[in-house]
């Protein structure tokens, strides 16, 4: 393997096990600001315990975002330096934004905000759950706005082969930016709603049956329920976008080699990129046509019109397929659970016991999402204007390899042990504090 | 802003990330330095060296993004070339980060029995960045040649750093902790004095040799009085430093317990000064300047747009947040 796609894998591994965790803080951020004013009305009470529950699991979340976020910033220039030097004009005033406005502010308030409880008044503290919360969005925003201009690049011109901003409006503005956001804001608060729902249902069946277990469990539910039409929406506007500005992505991610009017939906294909067509097909009459064009004879471009500009297919089409299939379940699994919760004002065993393996169910639809968004952008790093093999770094694949096997081994022990420790606070209600504070105690103790 | 011209917009910039670098350096140095320090205390001690650095490390590490990102976005041909010379430090940087970043939430928030595992590793994370850090800087003055002595020395270099963090992290926790845990920090301190001498003497001898036009910089005859008096100043520190350190007593000098942080910031600002009066104007030493690297002023000046803004409200909302966590903080309480 060369170290172009040995790079590829590392910064797609990065960018995966990094972006896993701020989906989940990002949403969770918010629900930790709606408990806290429920807490803050209720003076003290069932709120209050489960925001205790709740900003415990934010801090281990949000510290893996951080471990792995400063790994992110330093990927760009070892492995892309062809992105800075191309792109720089736009992608570093951007990138600057980012932790300018967002992580200090983030970083500064998570400290209060985990420590400060006693320190300072109630308004206070509940200003800093606001700024967390603000400042993770605000993050979201940035690193997608720069995201957004790769797909769409907008307000620039090309002087000697190199980007110069011509239109800040134009580049933040850019046509995918709105359309990107709202499905990732979505994705996150989606994530995070099963994460609070899955988490909660391990705790009742692990005989946490406190009320404030139970509420948690309803908030999830309800934000999950409500906030997945909504994602089907947004995802609906994308792909019309998607159409719109990236016409051979969405060929790939419809498995259409030839451009078709009335074109149908593919349940099932294993597209063949070397004979250019589909082994297995199962069509759905019109129906792509219809949800790309909002016409059932609307006409889709095939890849054939972007022979040698267009991303690899299959990896696209399932990946697509992923993400629709997941978030089919995600909505089938909320409605179900504001159905019970309506009807009984309780969730029958059966659904709890398939909650908490959907605790992380989030994670699929984004991550398919991400990867058919990102893959159907190649063979371009940014949209018609910088190939992905011209940016990368000229170091050896030995070198690219070393660090991947490191990166690699490193994030699957990690992954493993947030998870078992996530669900070890689930059980004991929020870790412990360290030794006892009792003078001369050698033992660690459980709270 | 257009008022400014090439000149002076690159010179802020060069300006702009050696105060980044700084602030990382002594911020994220004395909570690096505590978790150095970790492996010398007992078990209650521990969760009070923890607590000093609980609310700020986070924010603390956000300054590596910031200085990093200050290299990436308005150097970035520099940015290209250092980062590639420094590859394996900055993966073995990013390790440690990564494992004391974790092991930080983890040891409270995993089975109490893991405890020790985690509070090792928090150790080992701690020492491996400072480590790799320190080797990043001996690779920097030795002008990232890779023949031996040059590697040589940059290993000597890393424990050196070590020893600085671990005297932020003392004078830290002379600031923050009380009684016993305070007096030993005075003891840790006064160790860790004598290792960070020992670097910075180091470093100083080196980097005259690594270049003629550096050693020509230094010995002009304009530079010949503050080089008697600078090092002159800096040994008087050091041994005034460690005689305070010796003679502390938790009780008498507790509102006097700034003192050797101060004097360690003092250090560190004199011999990043000294640093940087080397190395200008390059960025890569002898081999690229601020200039050469520099992205054009359009984008500078976009980003200068975002400091201006934002800039002063970091600084007045981190000043807050140090005010919320003044005095003690051995017994955190935690949300």
């Amino acid at each position: 393997m060369d170290a172009t796609i040995l790079s590829r894998i590392q910064f797609a591994a990065n960018i995966s096990f990094h972006v896993i965790f701020p989906t989940v803080s990002i949403g969770l951020a918010w629900f930790l600001v709606y408990i806290r004013q429920m807490a803050d009305r209720e003076g003290g009470g069932v709120w209050d315990d489960s925001y205790r529950f709740w900003v415990k699991a934010f801090a281990l979340t949000f510290a893996f975002g951080v471990v792995s976020g400063v790994t992110m910033s330093f990927q760009f220039g070892t492995n892309w330096p062809g992105f800075m030097q191309t792109v720089g004009a736009v992608a570093g005033p951007l990138l600057s934004y980012e932790v300018l406005s967002a992580f200090f502010l983030e970083a500064t308030f998570l400290g209060i905000m985990l420590w400060g409880q006693s320190r300072v008044s109630p308004a206070v503290y509940r200003l800093s759950v606001w700024l967390v919360a603000g400042g993770t969005t605000l993050s979201l925003f940035w690193i997608l706005v720069l995201n957004s201009w790769m797909h769409t690049p907008a307000g620039f011109e090309l002087v000697d082969g190199k980007v110069v901003a011509t239109d800040w409006l134009a580049i933040i503005f850019n046509p995918s930016m709105p359309y990107r956001t709202v499905h990732m804001l979505l994705a996150s608060l989606l994530t995070a709603a099963f994460f609070v729902m899955g988490v909660s249902a391990y705790r009742l069946l692990q005989g946490h049956t406190g009320e404030d277990v139970r509420r948690s469990l309803k908030l999830g539910a309800t934000m999950a329920a409500l906030a997945m039409p909504l994602q089907i929406l947004a995802g609906d506007a994308h792909g019309l976008n998607t159409h719109e500005h990236q016409p051979a992505k969405l060929a790939a991610m419809e498995g259409l080699w030839q451009t078709e009017k009335g074109v149908p939906m593919l349940l099932f294909a294993i597209p063949d990129e070397a004979q250019r067509t589909n082994h297995f097909e199962v069509p759905v009459p019109n129906l792509a046509s219809l949800i790309v064009t909002h016409d059932l004879n609307g006409e889709i471009k095939g890849l054939n019109e972007f022979e040698n500009a267009h991303p690899p297919v299959l990896p696209v089409f399932w990946g697509f397929r992923v993400m629709v299939g997941s978030g089919m379940l995600m909505l089938a699994l909320s409605w179900a659970a504001v159905w019970f919760l309506r009807r009984r004002g309780e969730l029958p065993q059966w659904l709890l016991r398939v909650l908490v393996p959907a605790t992380f169910l989030g994670w699929v639809p984004t991550l398919a999402g991400w990867y058919v968004t990102e893959i159907g952008r190649q063979p371009f790093l940014v949209t018609g204007v910088l190939r992905t093999a011209d940016a990368v770094s000229t170091l050896p694949a030995v070198t690219v390899g070393g660090s991947l096997l490191t990166y690699l081994a490193l994030y699957a022990v990690l992954l493993v042990i947030y998870i078992a420790t996530l669900f070890y606070m689930a059980r004991s209600g929020g870790g412990h504090h360290g030794y006892t504070v009792s003078a001369g105690a050698a033992h660690p103790v459980a709270a | 802003m257009d008022a400014l011209d090439h000149e002076t917009l690159v010179l802020l910039f060069g300006g702009l990330m050696g105060v980044a670098i700084m602030a990382y350096v002594l911020l994220d140095g004395y909570d690096l330095g505590v978790g150095v320090l970790l492996s010398r205390a007992g078990g209650r001690e521990r969760d009070e060296m923890v607590n000093a650095i609980a609310p700020f490390w986070d924010a603390n590490e956000t300054w590596l993004v910031l200085g990093a990102g200050i290299l990436l976005v308005a150097f970035p041909l520099a940015h290209g070339i250092i980062l590639r010379e420094l590859y394996l430090p900055v993966l073995v940087m990013l390790v440690g980060l990564i494992l004391r970043g974790t092991a930080f939430e983890l040891r409270v928030k995993s089975p109490p029995e893991h405890l020790e595992a985690w509070n090792t590793l928090f150790v080992v994370g701690s020492a491996t960045a400072a480590l790799a850090q320190g080797f990043m800087l001996g690779h920097f003055v030795a002008a990232f040649r890779d023949d031996l002595p040059a590697i040589l020395f940059a290993c000597l270099v890393a424990p050196c750093l070590v020893a600085g963090y671990m005297l932020l992290g003392a004078g830290w926790l002379l600031i923050k902790t009380e009684g016993e845990l305070q007096r030993r920090a005075a003891a840790w301190g006064r160790k860790a004095l004598w290792l960070t001498a020992g670097g910075i003497a180091l470093v100083s001898i080196a980097t005259p040799l690594v270049s003629p036009r550096i050693f020509e910089r230094w010995f002009s005859l304009q530079m010949s009085s503050l080089m008697l008096v600078v090092p002159l100043l800096v040994a008087a520190g050091v041994l005034w430093l460690s005689r305070w350190l010796n003679e502390f007593d938790p009780v008498r000098d507790d509102s006097r317990a700034w003192v050797p942080l101060a004097v360690t910031v003092g250090l560190f600002l004199v011999s990043g000064a000294g640093l940087a009066y080397s190395a200008f104007p390059y960025l890569v030493i002898d081999r690229v300047t601020l200039w050469d690297a520099a992205a054009t002023d359009e984008t500078l000046r976009m980003i200068l747009l975002g400091v201006a803004i934002v800039l002063p409200p970091i600084v007045l909302y981190s000043a807050f947040s140090y005010r919320i966590f003044r005095g003690k903080t051995t017994h955190l309480e935690e949300s």
